[in-house]
């Protein structure tokens, strides 16, 4: 439906570009999908039979949430990963804005990951914080994205801002896959799936729980999608205005 | 009686108690309540924004 590395001829084609007057939407039908599956996924997620496991207990639904917004927020760092490749081989300003609204709604759900996944290890591995290598390894991710996000406050002048904070998102990325996906796999981890376990085989998903967990990831990154394109839209807006009170004056002199 | 036969056939303890007497529907109630006022919000949003780009637009 969407690529999530745009093509340089087709980069607005994740949200599927309305050409007529070129604003950038996210399909309706996607939208319906996006409360359906989230909908699905909070009802499933309460009443689904869940195995019966010692420690865990009714916390495995955890899964249903906690998981799927991490899901969600590297999913979204992928598509601002995109973005901002994009950006430096095109230079399309668009695309740098993409790239940085990516950015921010993927540090939403990953703050709801890591705060969730704090409440859940409280009860479950009897600590809020372990020294557990995913753990530090996503705080790691966030805070390199936070340094984006400073990063690009700290610059005024706009066209050097998109491309060193489009250089830095490369790093900030390949950071994130290393800390979360790579180191953990390398020393054990309290983690389903690390300590040299690929990630889905020793997870504890019968296929109950499946049937929930897909549909609620897709839901939560659609849920992603529809609110950074929201962002998206008010900061066009944002920018047309400001370009437009910018340029009155000097309409005004002319009368 | 049929709870506890249950808990001692499971090891692991789980919200049975809650299931049985139907309770669990007043959460699963409450939590998509929340949703719903969430996403109706979200879609009042989106609608309000629309307006916005129409009217910026024709000005």
């Amino acid at each position: 439906m969407w690529s999530v590395f745009p093509s340089r001829s087709s980069c607005f084609h994740t949200f599927g570009a309305n050409k007529k007057n070129g604003t950038l939407k996210l399909p309706f039908a996607l939208k319906i999908a996006s409360i359906i599956l989230v909908f699905f996924a909070l009802i499933a997620g309460f009443l689904v039979d869940v195995p019966r496991l010692d420690i865990l207990n009714e916390t495995i639904r955890n899964l249903f949430f906690h998981v799927t917004s991490w899901f969600a927020m590297v999913f979204l760092f992928i598509a601002s990963f995109g973005y901002s490749i994009h950006y430096l081989n095109t230079g399309n300003a668009k695309s740098d804005l993409l790239a940085k609204i990516f950015v921010q709604t993927g540090m939403v759900f990953g703050v709801a990951g890591l705060s969730t996944g704090m409440l859940w290890a409280q009860y479950t591995w009897g600590s809020y914080w372990v020294p557990d290598p995913k753990l530090n390894g996503a705080a790691v991710a966030l805070l390199a994205y936070l340094a984006y996000v400073v990063l690009r406050n700290s610059m005024t002048d706009e066209l050097a801002r998109a491309k060193v904070s489009a250089v830095y998102n490369i790093f900030a990325f390949v950071m994130m896959v290393i800390f979360i996906f790579i180191l953990p796999r390398m020393t054990s981890s309290l983690h389903p799936g690390n300590g040299g376990n690929p990630a889905f085989s020793s997870y504890d998903l019968d296929n109950s729980m499946r049937i929930v967990f897909y549909p609620a990831t897709i839901g939560w990154i659609l849920l992603g999608l529809w609110i950074s394109e929201l962002k998206y839209r008010i900061e066009t807006l944002h920018k047309k205005d400001e370009e437009f009170s910018n340029a009155s004056p000097i309409h005004l002199d002319g009368d | 009686m049929a709870i506890s036969q249950i808990a001692k056939a499971q090891p692991a303890e789980m919200a049975d108690t809650m299931r049985s007497n139907g309770k669990i529907y007043v959460v699963v109630g409450v939590v998509t309540l929340i949703f719903v006022v969430l996403f109706t919000y979200l879609m009042l949003l989106d609608r309000r924004l629309s307006a916005l780009e129409k009217n910026d637009k024709t000005s």
